[in-house]
């Protein structure tokens, strides 16, 4: 079994077009979300949401790439970019041979479906683009980043909805552990934020209208964000050998289904995917100093997830901290996870929390350390990074610092 | 058909049970219809009658509409009825 490590990290959100900027706003506390901006929003009921504001794809990408980049893969190439930048590493020869790229998406390109179910169902038009199809599917993102930068190794798409982009990253950890990858580019990305695509979630009536205040007795429900987070995932020799700049090690992992739920979520479920992380990590829980919550803001969510921490981590559980940062960027769907490593990384390499911002009231049922309102310094030395989606399918990443 | 008679009929195929057995004072509860049937229900419910539902599954009880049985929900919806027709 190899160590691995992150030696570059990237990302769009609401909070930033790159990694700087975002761990900026964390530190801050700043929120991304406000009015959404799109073509028939006043038919919504939610109105709002944590929007990339001022990326435009115009002069970033070219005709001929415009036309085959839903927005999902243009955030995906932008942060791939800056990861792979910032981690040094070219791709050539058998290296290139066998390192490729495990994205996370729930939706792939929703906007390209929208938009042309909206041009042939609405203004009738009998014809559509003939780049629809590799436009809107869910692996477009990963061909485009191994296209882009020669990674002709295992290259695939992973979705579990909420927890698309941690399952995608647990794989990534899995090929470069055990001795498959050299490196892996992983993360993902999610950009649902079009008429179509908030509609859909309007329905499960979980959306908040106003606010995401996740722990907060006063929360109201979720809201959506769009961007991506990608990832450099190496060898730690083949780091260490080329002078790499080390961003924090992956320790383990581990996957689980409530097996019981649609929608629901279950507190063992998730209880089972924590411990299973610190089983594979090999550490202790009074080792883990921050969580990076699940934290969706709804009250199946909070109240659940809580109860799994305090489950897991028994006596612990009050000593730890655990934030939701969906409050700042929303809550990026397949791609949340990814960006929430971002928060993991500060954490261990900047000593600096994150917090859960527009937190009002404690809830005696999320009666855990939840870092309200304002970041904080601290040291910790291990970290976890929760995702647990809809259909009860868990995904928890443990991290170190190096 | 009335109001009351179609939102029965509403929360008795949600139930996967007769009209009949549906009584004015059963809960969701009783009537074995969990967060995901509500939801359901809610959204017949605003088809049917044209009307828009004010509910979070979130915390139905800050909800400005009742649903702690049959009665109150129906009359929830005879009020939403009047009120936004227009």
């Amino acid at each position: 079994m190899y160590r691995v490590v992150i030696t570059g990290a990237g990302s769009v959100n609401a909070l930033g077009h790159d990694v700087p900027d975002t761990l900026e706003a964390m530190r801050e506390g700043r929120c991304g979300i406000g009015a959404l901006d799109f073509q028939d929003v006043e038919r919504l009921s939610i109105q709002i949401g944590g929007q990339v504001r001022g990326f435009e794809a115009e002069g970033r990408y070219n005709r001929q790439q415009m036309s085959l980049y839903d927005r999902f893969t243009q955030f995906t190439l932008a942060a791939a970019k800056e990861a792979i930048e910032q981690s040094g590493l070219t791709f050539s020869g058998d290296e290139a041979a066998k390192s490729g790229v495990v994205l996370g998406t729930a939706g792939g390109g929703v906007s390209t479906w929208d938009a042309n179910y909206r041009s042939v169902y609405e203004e009738g038009k009998n014809r559509v683009h003939p780049f629809v199809v590799p436009k809107l599917m869910n692996n477009a993102a990963a061909s485009h980043v191994s296209m882009e930068h020669n990674l002709k190794g295992p290259s695939f798409t992973v979705s579990t909805a909420c927890a698309s982009s941690n399952h995608a990253m647990a794989q990534a950890f899995q090929m470069v552990r055990s001795g498959m990858a050299p490196a892996m580019i992983t993360g993902g990305s999610e950009s649902m934020l079009c008429f179509g695509g908030v509609k859909a979630w309007e329905g499960l009536r979980v959306m908040s209208k106003d606010v995401c205040r996740p722990f907060s007795a006063n929360r109201n429900g979720m809201v959506q964000g769009e961007g991506a987070g990608i990832f450099v995932f190496e060898e730690y020799e083949h780091a260490r050998k080329r002078g790499a700049d080390i961003l924090c090690e992956v320790i383990g992992f581990a996957m689980s289904s409530d097996a019981s739920d649609i929608v629901m979520p279950s507190k063992n479920g998730a209880a089972r995917a924590m411990a299973g992380a610190l089983a594979d990590a090999k550490v202790n829980r009074d080792q883990v100093g921050y969580i990076n919550a699940h934290g969706t803001g709804t009250a199946a969510n909070d109240k659940s997830e809580c109860a799994a921490v305090a489950d897991v981590f028994g006596p612990h559980a009050d000593k730890l901290m655990i934030s939701s940062t969906k409050s700042m960027h929303g809550h990026l769907i397949g791609g949340t996870g990814a960006v929430e490593l971002l928060a993991c990384i500060m954490a261990l390499r900047d000593g600096i929390i994150a917090p859960t911002i527009g937190y009002e009231k404690p809830d005696p049922e999320c009666a855990l350390d939840v870092v309200p309102n304002d970041a904080r310094e601290a040291k910790v030395d291990v970290v976890l990074s929760n995702a647990f989606a809809f259909g009860g399918m868990n995904a928890v990443l443990a991290l170190a610092r190096v | 058909m009335s109001v009351q008679d179609k939102v029965i009929e509403i929360i008795a195929e949600q139930a996967v049970l007769e009209p009949g057995d549906v009584t004015m004072d059963s809960t969701l509860e009783d009537l074995g219809i969990d967060s995901l049937g509500l939801v359901e229900s809610i959204f017949a419910i605003e088809e049917e009658f044209d009307i828009s539902v004010p509910f979070n599954a979130n915390d139905p009880s800050e909800s400005d509409f009742d649903i702690s049985n049959v009665q109150s929900i129906i009359a929830g919806i005879e009020k939403l009825i009047a009120d936004q027709k227009d």
